[in-house]
């Protein structure tokens, strides 16, 4: 397949307020591969672009379980199983004493899975990206507020799309090569 | 809002002074690092922080040589400098991760300011602090056996010991205050590769962004996890001085066997660990102009939060002196007596009158709001909190139950000079943090903006 020499049409914002409604009303006139791209998390932005799943508490949820049982089997096996060891006639199934590592190892678990996911459902690192391709995007790390459409969405049409976003009253459009 | 409620807000000093924008806020945290030159008082400052360092290494050196025969300690008292330091170091961490998680658990918007140069705080403290169980265990070259890896000796450690629970727990704080970090940094790490002129500086925050470009649904993700790490780090933070005091209490020895350990090493960690937090902000603002993002308010509730705790530690303290009468046992009787007493009392009455007496002085408002009185203020209450560590761990153990067992403690110069290197090490780090990376969040500074409000 012959890739579109086209990324999407980018739109660029001044404020949060402008961005949230455009997203809005990008999304409701049938765009559905849009994203925007803010300096600071903006509550409620994502799910104006469509976005509802967010994986990262279930992947959170399984390393935690995950890491619980790790810390408590580890620690059965180890003292109970494969090396049993009497210390001052405490039984080798200890179970209270094995609380705390049991704890720790599930907040580490967990805690790993927090960020290593996240990063992976992001797909993040990504050192190469096509906004980066439209120099006026480095103001996104700053004040400034981008929509895009992406060439791949159904209803993306060069000029069309184009008058679309010009209808939302950007502060300019840059076509994003990819 | 509440109207009373209201009132006592507006009569606050603001999180933030007005009048910045995305940009501005963005271009003076970014500034520091990327346009200002180092000062002749960083060169200075992080020089005499580097020699201490290396005095730190050549002390650990020469134990490595000679082994931990060159410190004082003796039996009875085997847990000398090093635990004392271990646990005080510790303990300051973790004010770090107080004001990154629990306060944001909290949605108090104001440890946005200091909450990235306080985890920066409180991972160098972790690193000084897990230097000297490591030296500590007599043959370093085996510290390692402390984790359970498939030995070909067949044998795996003993897990039923508080000690091998002190392993998971620090090290785990370790890597989740490590994360927590990271985490943070990297839509900061986006905005210096943005900003950054110079080639080699946009590639190494080009590689540390991890080509992050502010997506919504990166955001929405991101900031899902980074709730549930606050979450997460939540319990962890009270966990660890807890079951670092487990390390104690779990002992017969009178003085540590006591069950309000836990609260009270907890509290007492948080006392030291915002001691810390305003020692570093009050010179750090100064230095850099940022008292614009670092308030009046900060000072404040910094200095709150020191009372608060202060007076939980005088509680601690108190029930300790309570038990040792009530419990009728004549070891905790004259454990007490012997701290009040005894060879080490100037020790002890010193701690009292640094962390329970002159913190007093914090119910002044005036106290509360001038950074110099703030400044020499958290000075006392660190040493206070080292010499609680040294009464705890010391005196504890010199006199036991037989007096056949009783010692004295004296600290040679090389463990002064561990003691005094790993506070090298650790201002040096903070000096290459300040110039290296953005000291406060500018993504979460943006958020306390007024613009940054979406209207419907």
């Amino acid at each position: 397949m012959k890739r579109d020499p086209v990324y999407g049409i980018m739109a660029e914002f001044d404020s949060a307020t402008a961005l949230v409604e455009a997203a809005r009303r990008t999304h409701q006139a049938g765009y559905n591969k849009i994203d925007a791209y803010s300096p600071f998390p903006i509550e409620g932005l994502a799910e104006e672009i469509g976005f509802h799943r967010d994986e990262v508490p279930l992947v959170v949820l399984i390393g935690g379980i995950v890491g619980g049982l790790t810390g408590y089997l580890m620690q059965y096996w180890m003292s109970a199983v494969d090396y049993p060891l009497n210390i001052g006639g405490k039984p080798y199934h200890s179970w209270p004493a094995f609380i705390v590592i049991t704890f720790e190892m599930t907040i580490l678990f967990a805690g790993i899975s927090a960020v290593f996911g996240m990063l992976a459902l992001n797909g993040l690192p990504m050192p190469y990206h096509p906004v980066f391709n439209v120099p006026r995007f480095s103001s996104a790390s700053k004040d400034r507020f981008f929509l895009i459409v992406f060439s791949s969405d159904p209803k993306y049409d060069p000029a069309a799309t184009r008058g679309f976003l010009q209808g939302l009253g950007p502060r300019s459009i840059s076509e994003v090569p990819s | 809002m509440d109207e009373l409620y209201k009132a006592a807000v507006d009569t606050q000093a603001p999180v933030m002074e007005p009048g910045y924008t995305f940009g501005t806020v963005t271009e003076k945290i970014s500034a520091i690092v990327l346009t200002r030159p180092a000062s002749n008082g960083w060169f200075v400052g992080f020089g005499i922080a580097f020699l201490l360092t290396m005095m730190m290494l050549y002390a650990i050196g020469y134990l490595f040589l000679k082994g931990i025969g060159i410190w004082g300690v003796t039996i009875p008292i085997g847990w000398g400098f090093a635990i004392v330091n271990f646990v005080w170091w510790i303990g300051i961490g973790h004010a770090g991760t107080l004001i990154s998680a629990i306060l944001l658990l909290l949605r108090q918007s104001w440890r946005n300011s200091i909450n990235r140069f306080a985890e920066a705080m409180t991972l160098f403290a972790v690193a000084c602090a897990g230097i000297f169980p490591a030296i500590h265990v007599g043959r370093p070259w085996l510290a390692y056996w402390l984790f359970p890896y498939p030995s070909t000796m067949g044998v795996w450690p003993q897990f039923r010991s508080p000690l091998m629970w002190d392993v998971f727990a620090v090290s785990t704080y370790a890597t989740i205050s490590a994360l927590f970090w990271f985490i943070g940094l990297i839509p900061d790490m986006a905005t210096l590769r943005d900003r950054a002129t110079h080639p080699a500086a946009r590639i190494v925050y080009g590689m540390l962004s991890l080509g992050w470009r502010g997506s919504a649904r990166h955001w929405h993700r991101y900031e899902t996890a980074y709730l549930l790490l606050a979450g997460l780090a939540t319990p962890l933070v009270l966990s660890v001085h807890t079951v670092v005091s487990f390390d104690f209490a779990v002992g017969i020895v009178p003085g540590w066997h006591t069950t309000i350990f836990p609260p009270y090493f907890v509290a007492g960690a948080i006392y030291s660990g915002f001691a810390m937090v305003l020692m570093l902000a009050i010179p750090i603002r100064k230095i850099y102009n940022l008292e614009d993002f670092i308030t009046e308010l900060h000072l404040q509730n910094a200095a709150k939060v020191m009372l608060a705790t202060g007076l939980i530690v005088a509680y601690g303290y108190g029930i300790e002196a309570f038990m040792g009468w009530y419990s009728g046992d004549r070891y905790d009787a004259f454990t007490i007596w012997n701290r009040l007493h005894g060879p080490y009392a100037v020790p002890y009455w010193s701690l009292l009158i640094c962390n329970i007496f002159i913190p007093q002085l914090l119910w002044i408002k005036k106290m509360r709001t001038s950074p110099v009185a703030l400044f020499f203020l958290s000075g006392v209450i660190l040493v206070g909190m080292w010499l609680e560590r040294f009464i705890i761990v010391v005196v504890s153990l010199h006199r036991d139950f037989l007096t056949s067992s009783w010692g004295m403690y004296y600290p040679t110069r090389w463990d002064w000079m561990t003691y005094i290197g790993t506070i090298g090490m650790f201002l040096a780090a903070m000096f290459l943090f300040l110039r290296l990376l953005p000291a406060i969040s500018i993504f979460e500074m943006r958020t306390l903006l007024p613009e940054a409000e979406v209207k419907e």
